[in-house]
């Protein structure tokens, strides 16, 4: 439809044409600002936590352990901070001589950052997601990580 | 020929001045699109239509996705 569109308007005289291929769901995926209705709705990148702690495939667990701190995960990340794996808590606290790559849960469940906090509690409950899950762009990216607890909390409205 | 880009190279281009069109039916542009995006339907694509457009200003256009 896009391309037809930047033919037509070639064919109009104009000069400078560009057609965004990926088009607008490539852009919202990608947690960038939108207009219109859905712009003042919440969801995910609205109430994902960007302070989730991350470390590397050839990490020690227990360094990984120490960075996670009071959070329940600690999200696997390459240098382009692509989304490998997931530690959680008690996989840390029984495996801190290993390497992360050793332990963790490969290609965790990832959800897009125009995901709804009633399709997030859907999600959650349907897989028996205890603590939420990573939020990432459409290429794998981490933008942050949604706690169940932010999910209810957003529900009850308080 | 139009050009294909990618999202870095729409900010980019917006940044500089070009406009964006949105050729998606009303009702799909009104849910959501992209910041200052102007609603153009394929279909409704002329001269009429387009006449406020310089002719060369970069324009930007854009569907849901490859189609």
């Amino acid at each position: 439809m896009s391309a037809r569109a930047a033919w037509r308007l070639e064919s109009l005289g104009f000069t400078h044409v560009y057609r965004y291929t990926a088009g607008k769901m490539d852009w919202r995926a990608s947690g960038l600002p939108i207009e219109g209705q859905f712009a003042d709705e919440p969801c995910a990148k609205d109430i994902a936590r960007r302070d989730v702690p991350t470390c590397r495939l050839d990490e020690r667990v227990s360094e990984a352990r120490r960075r996670a701190g009071h959070w329940p995960v600690c999200v696997v990340v390459n240098e382009q901070k692509i989304v490998l794996g997931l530690l959680r808590l008690q996989t840390m606290q029984a495996n801190v001589q290993q390497t992360v790559e050793e332990v963790m849960e490969s290609g965790p469940r990832t959800y897009r950052p125009y995901a709804r906090p009633e399709q997030l509690k859907r999600y959650f409950d349907k897989h028996q997601d205890r603590h939420g899950a990573p939020i990432t762009t459409a290429d794998g990216e981490l933008i942050g990580f949604v706690l169940r607890e932010d999910v209810e909390r957003t529900q009850s409205g308080s | 020929m139009p050009k294909d880009i990618d999202r870095d190279e729409v900010q980019r281009l917006a940044n500089s001045g070009a406009r964006i069109i949105d050729v998606l039916p009303k009702a799909d542009y009104e849910q959501f699109h992209l910041p200052g995006a102007i609603s153009i339907q394929l279909e409704k694509i002329d001269a009429a239509s387009t006449k406020h457009l310089p002719k060369d200003q970069p324009l930007i256009t854009y569907c849901q996705d490859t189609q």
